[in-house]
């Protein structure tokens, strides 16, 4: 039987996860190839509905990467996207999905092999959830 | 959940005036609790189709009288409104008075708590019971009967310390806030007449209350 491969939706901030996604290429850092990186200008834009709607779809985990606390290119969208990550866990789980499906972390602009780190991480912990309910 | 696991089409009604900005049952919350929904329900196995519908106010004809909402509420087996307990209950009668071929059936997605001010970005204190006989003149513009967890009209009890009620360190005293206020504006005197019993009937006491302006009625 195949393998399960998790989709995975990265929401990156355009200021550090996306540089850090671009390092890691340029070092040749290995990450999985099971996530789809979206670009948000901030992650403080994106919303609980972007996380919901991505499961919906049929994503198996969603991410959002963005810059380490205090260091927010537009102040505090991280902390924003933190909480709404937060809200957005405890309406899963309500929902009867696993509250790791969904999580925030973040890197520095030239953080391109924790980026990889958090990719594979991310990956083999989607993979021992299993696929989203709503594909199984 | 249990409201709605039996139906497999369903409204998700948002009410855009007060919900909207208490940010409980506006257009955002009502989009997440459809996907919320769909995402809980398709889990289980069920094939549902869920709508959103936005109302500038469901307590008020005018508004819910739009016929693509009634279209959508005829097609639908239950509706979810996200309007507080006043708007839930006017479009259920609205749309029980508009379709007359079967009973619709509307359920509350909130619990309607208080009238109260907005102190912060999401936070939000109760300040009006809607007593009907307001007081706020004698008392410098702060409610004992609201914010008094006694409702006294003659305060503070023996419950007061340091300003904060006994129920709760977070709580003001209201009669604490209303002596320093009065004592402000040096008008201390206002509060040594003993303050008879309130009349309650102007309040829910007296059964549901109703206002008529005739003046703006044709």
């Amino acid at each position: 039987m195949k393998e399960f491969e998790p989709r995975i939706i990265a929401f990156c901030c355009h200021y550090c996860a996306l540089a850090a996604a671009d390092v890691a290429g340029k070092m040749e850092f290995q990450f999985p190839s099971n996530v789809r990186i979206i670009r948000v200008l901030c992650t403080g834009k994106v919303e609980v509905l972007h996380l919901l709607k991505a499961l919906e779809a049929g994503a198996d985990g969603v991410v959002i990467i963005g810059c380490k606390f205090g260091e927010c290119y537009f102040k505090e969208g991280n902390y924003r996207a933190q909480k709404k990550v937060e809200r957005a866990k405890s309406l899963i789980q309500e929902a009867g999905f696993e509250q790791g499906r969904i999580r925030y972390d973040f890197v520095p602009g030239p953080g391109g092999k924790k980026f990889a780190s958090i990719m594979s991480t991310m990956t083999e912990e989607i993979k021992s959830l299993g696929p989203n309910p709503l594909r199984a | 959940m249990s409201m709605v696991e039996d139906y497999s089409k369903i409204l998700i009604l948002g009410c855009g005036s007060c919900v909207t900005i208490c940010m409980a049952g506006g257009e955002e919350e009502a989009r997440i609790l459809a996907s919320q929904l769909s995402l809980a329900l398709r889990k289980n196995g069920k094939k549902v189709e869920i709508e959103e519908f936005m109302v500038l106010r469901q307590c008020d004809n005018e508004f819910l009288d739009d016929p693509s909402l009634i279209e959508k509420v005829r097609d639908v087996g239950i509706v979810v409104s996200m309007a507080c307990g006043v708007g839930v209950q006017h479009a259920c009668s609205f749309f029980n008075r508009v379709i007359d071929d079967r009973a619709i059936r509307v359920v509350p997605a909130l619990n309607t708590t208080f009238m109260g001010a907005n102190m912060d970005v999401g936070e939000w204190e109760e300040r009006c019971l809607g007593c009907g006989d307001c007081v706020l003149e004698k008392t410098g513009g702060i409610c004992p009967i609201t914010r008094c967890a006694k409702s006294l009209l003659n305060g503070p009890c023996g419950g007061s310390s340091n300003g904060k009620c006994e129920i709760s360190k977070d709580t003001d005293c209201a009669w604490h806030l209303i002596l320093e206020r009065l004592e402000a504006l040096g008008e201390l005197d206002r509060i040594k007449p003993v303050e008879m019993y309130k009349d309650w009937r102007p309040s829910h006491d007296g059964g549901p209350r109703k206002t008529v302006r005739e003046d703006e009625k044709i």
